[in-house]
């Protein structure tokens, strides 16, 4: 296979040929089909011509969605929304990697002149038992609405608040907590990971909430439960480091030692507490 | 029977009125908040924000999204900030002056008592967010830092890097996620909310068709709250997500709930042009790169010379021509305006000749690449990765693109439509930014009206119904309420036509953009009122939507929102065609100044159009609400 990465890219590096005019790419697509959750799937091969070298990953999608449509096939399901690498909705195996073979790019960000004329792409919904195929590319990551709500947050009701310059925040500790809490949820690190583990999903909150002063009251309940609620749901992390480099945000691995320093505190502190009363 | 709008303004003075109506509106018992059941649809700051404090109150809450989950709601994607009167700066900021440039931002077209109240609680936004740990921009002494933006003369805008939305709204989500978990909220997921039921006046339920089953269901509370968002996806072409829609609050409209001001749109400068036909969305750059950056135009519409080998003299700086003392940093929609201007003469640039170039060779060397690189490295990554030009090298191509919508849901001070009951939040109504809104205001509004004034006036509705029951979801009015969503989407399947929704949304995105987009003239707007009657036929007719209707169908789901953005981008042309004037974000070519600028005419047009729906063949009726200023004083602008 051979995966289109940053160099050789198509035309003259902007999707243009020398006389400005835009490069066509014929492509062979191997894109995964599967009706619904326990239908069996296989791969539909597409070849894919007339592809222009400036459109976006998911826009190419869109081409061949358009194609089958005439030929009166039902086009293949693929989550998407703002095609502007924030929302997070979007995410494929392209290749065998989730978002693809450039590095921090959400797959919406990528573009085709990333490939070669003659490109093979295979292209394959999210692998892990926690994020169960919806239909073809799209997959269900409710599992970690699921992390977020047993510990993610911290509880200020509406209305109780001081006034906002009365906690100071260093500056050092909110540029730390504003790296971990870029991350969009899009599940690319549970995708990469060997274990399908979701230790960096769950360690960006915890990076974020963990170290801000407001984070303190709730800290050590936070990390535990938010833990024992991702481990109900996803497998074991062995360092392997896949998911920060899968990381359309480049999470660093850092967090997960935040989360692993906070989860062991925790377990003593929350035995103490709980024993006192 | 002609509707009448009463917008219930408080008495006392505009500083006086927001606390009168707090003392004055009637409270439920912290025990009886439990008895409530509230529909909140929507899950972006201001449905988030709505659903978690109505939660906190002790409400029965239940959310409803058509995401999978409620973090992905367009929000996020916001990148500026957030205005709030502060004045942490020392530098003369007030409430008094954020009402005020919000009014005169909004081109006198706003009411001046909703935007005053907006100014209020701006404060405590602030404090809410900092509280529930978003990480805003901090100084090194560990207080928040602040940035002026969009041409504001004080620096009242907060922000969290370039991602200010995507932190608010996790700091919304997160706290709804909270009472997920505490059992005050029911979150519906993948849940798309297809109509409003309305029963004696009264909205009593929404009907949803589950996105991943097909589902079709009645939903029954007690009130019903709409944060859906803008119509900006009309054009297509947009800044939107690609899922925005308008449905819920169009079929709010369809059951009498009154539209107001839908010509207003706001067009965003800074965009990156489109590439091809199969363009799907188009992306908003920060408008602070125009604070270095010099736009330009060959003079010669032949020229085919790279930017860098054209010479001074054959460059045509049409703003700083123009506008000698604004220059480049002239209001969106002036240098929006212009931009169409210089490429509809044929001085466009780039392969599809669709945009103008945003230059910035003088500043590199005038500063070096390094100093440039630090003030908008990411931004100038963010170009090379979609057009793959390297912007230190050769200009940036840029052209103005929808971004945001004035217009919405007609709602009263405490932001109820006309239908009692129902609730208008956020981008979905219409009430704070009049004809045009400024920069870092969108996300202040989402999350005043979701934190701090819905859960203040809900109680004003509810308190009397103590003793009723929501109407049982086996009512009839339910039965036919999903009856007809279910044979409106089958129906679709039964089309069996020749051509994809998606065609059809690029068609009426083409005929929007081009009679009712950054400039309007009569002939236009009524070649636009024959072209979308057609444009709908022959949709309805001819759209080709395979699959079923029993599982996951994209297709399905999209082609609903374009019918009713066929019927809404009609509304939108006739507001337009019926405002003889100039104002804000909608500019009529025959309504301007010698020097080009909006012309407004406020003895003939100060009030707010709102439409009222009559039927499906017959047009919408016109009602006007007459805004008066007391407080501020109506003046041109001009920028030479």
């Amino acid at each position: 296979m051979s995966a289109g990465s940053g160099g050789g890219s198509a035309g003259s590096g902007n999707g243009r040929s020398g006389n400005g005019h835009q490069v066509m790419l014929r492509l062979k697509l191997r894109i995964w089909r599967q009706a619904g959750p326990d239908e069996p799937g296989g791969f539909l091969d597409v070849d894919a011509e007339g592809i222009p070298a400036d459109c976006s990953f998911l826009e190419m999608l869109d081409i061949v969605n358009e194609r089958l449509i005439t030929d009166d096939i039902e086009p293949i399901t693929f989550a998407h929304d703002c095609r502007e690498g924030i929302c997070g909705t979007c995410g494929v195996m392209i290749n065998g990697r989730p978002h693809g073979p450039e590095k921090a790019t959400a797959t919406c960000q990528l573009h085709m002149r990333k490939f070669r004329d003659g490109d093979e792409i295979t292209i394959e919904p999210f692998r892990a038992a926690s994020f169960p195929v919806v239909k073809d590319l799209m997959v269900d990551r409710r599992a970690f609405d699921r992390i977020i709500e047993s510990g993610g947050f911290i509880s200020a009701p509406t209305g109780t608040a001081p006034d906002a310059n009365e906690i100071p925040v260093p500056k050092d500790v909110a540029d730390f907590a504003m790296d971990a809490a870029a991350c969009i949820g899009c599940g690319a690190c549970v995708a990469a990971c060997p274990n399908s583990a979701a230790q960096l999903f769950t360690a960006a909150k915890l990076g974020h909430l963990n170290v801000l002063p407001q984070g303190q009251p709730e800290r050590w309940r936070r990390a535990e439960a938010m833990v024992e609620t991702m481990e109900s749901f996803f497998g074991s992390c062995t360092n392997h480091g896949e998911c920060t480099e899968a990381c359309p945000k480049e999470i660093s691995l850092d967090f997960i030692a935040v989360l692993n320093r906070d989860y062991l505190k925790a377990k003593v502190k929350n035995r103490r507490l709980a024993s006192q009363t | 029977m002609t509707l009448t709008l009463d917008a219930r303004i408080p008495e006392g003075s505009i500083a006086e009125k927001w606390d009168n109506h707090k003392f004055s509106v009637k409270l439920v018992n912290p025990a009886n908040k439990r008895r409530f059941k509230i529909l909140v649809v929507g899950t972006g700051l201001a449905g988030a924000s709505a659903a978690a404090s109505l939660a906190e109150l002790g409400y029965a809450v239940e959310a409803f999204t058509f995401h999978d989950s409620p973090r992905r709601a367009h929000s996020i994607a916001a990148q500026g900030g957030i205005n709030a009167a502060k004045n942490y700066r020392n530098d003369g900021d007030s409430v008094h002056r954020l009402f005020y440039d919000t009014v005169k931002g909004g081109d006198y077209r706003s009411r001046e008592a909703n935007v005053y109240r907006l100014a209020q609680v701006s404060l405590n936004i602030i404090d809410q967010c900092a509280a529930q740990g978003v990480p805003f921009a901090r100084e090194y002494g560990g207080l928040l830092a602040n940035r002026s933006f969009g041409g504001a003369q004080v620096s009242r805008t907060f922000y969290a890097r370039g991602q200010t939305g995507q932190q608010l709204l996790l700091g919304a989500y997160q706290a709804m996620a909270a009472q997920i978990a505490a059992g005050g909220v029911t979150l519906h997921n993948r849940a798309d909310v297809l109509d409003i039921v309305v029963k004696d006046g009264e909205a009593c339920g929404i009907v949803t068709r589950d996105l991943l089953t097909g589902e079709v269901r009645a939903h029954s509370g007690h009130a019903v709250v709409l944060a859906t968002g803008g119509y900006g996806n009309v054009y297509y072409l947009s800044t939107n997500a690609m899922n925005c829609n308008v449905t819920a609050a169009w079929r709010a409209h369809r059951r009498g709930a009154a539209f107001a001001n839908p010509c207003y749109t706001q067009i965003h400068p800074t965009c990156i042009p489109a590439s091809d036909e199969f363009q799907s969305k188009l992306t908003l750059m920060s408008e602070s790169l125009r604070n270095d950056g010099r736009i330009w135009v060959p003079r010669n519409m032949d020229d085919t010379r790279r930017a860098s080998d054209i010479g001074n003299a054959d460059r045509y700086y049409f703003l700083e021509e123009k506008y000698p003392a604004f220059g480049n940093l002239v209001p969106r929609d002036v240098a929006s305006r212009n931009a169409k201007t210089v490429v509809d003469q044929g001085l466009g640039v780039g392969p599809l000749r669709n945009g103008v170039y945003l230059d910035f060779a003088d500043v590199i060397a005038r500063d070096g690449e390094s100093v440039v690189r630090e003030k908008y490295g990411n931004l100038f990554d963010m170009y090379e990765r979609i057009t793959g030009e390297n912007p230190y090298r050769s200009p940036m191509r840029i052209y103005p693109a929808t971004h945001y919508t004035m217009g919405g849901l007609w709602v009263d001070y405490n932001l109820m439509t006309n239908v009692a009951g129902l609730y208008a939040l956020g981008e979905c109504n219409f009430s704070d930014h009049g004809a045009n809104r400024l920069g870092a205001s969108a996300l202040m509004q989402g999350l005043a009206d979701g934190y701090f004034v819905l859960p203040y006036t809900i109680g004003d509705y509810l308190a009397p119904k103590l003793a009723s029951a929501p109407v049982p979801v086996d009512d009839p009015v339910f039965a036919a309420a999903v009856a007809e969503v279910d044979d409106r989407t089958r129906g679709w399947l039964a089309v069996r036509g020749t051509r994809s929704v998606d065609y059809y949304h690029r068609e009426l995105g083409k005929i929007v953009w081009e009679y009712c987009g950054m400039a309007r003239n009569r002939t236009g707007l009524e070649k636009a009122l024959t072209e979308i009657p057609a444009l709908r036929e022959e949709f309805r007719a001819n759209v080709k939507v395979l699959g079923s209707a029993g599982t996951t169908n994209q297709a399905l789901e999209q082609v609903n929102r374009v019918d009713d953005f066929m019927e809404m981008a009609e509304l939108k042309v006739r507001d337009a065609l019926h405002r003889e004037e100039s104002c804000g974000g909608h500019f009529r070519e025959e309504h301007q100044t010698p020097e080009g600028e909006a012309l407004r005419d406020d003895e003939n047009f100060a009030y707010v159009g709102a439409w009222n729906w009559q039927g499906p063949d017959r047009p919408q009726e016109l009602i006007k609400e007459p805004l008066e200023f007391e407080y501020v004083k109506l003046t041109q602008r001009s920028y030479k």
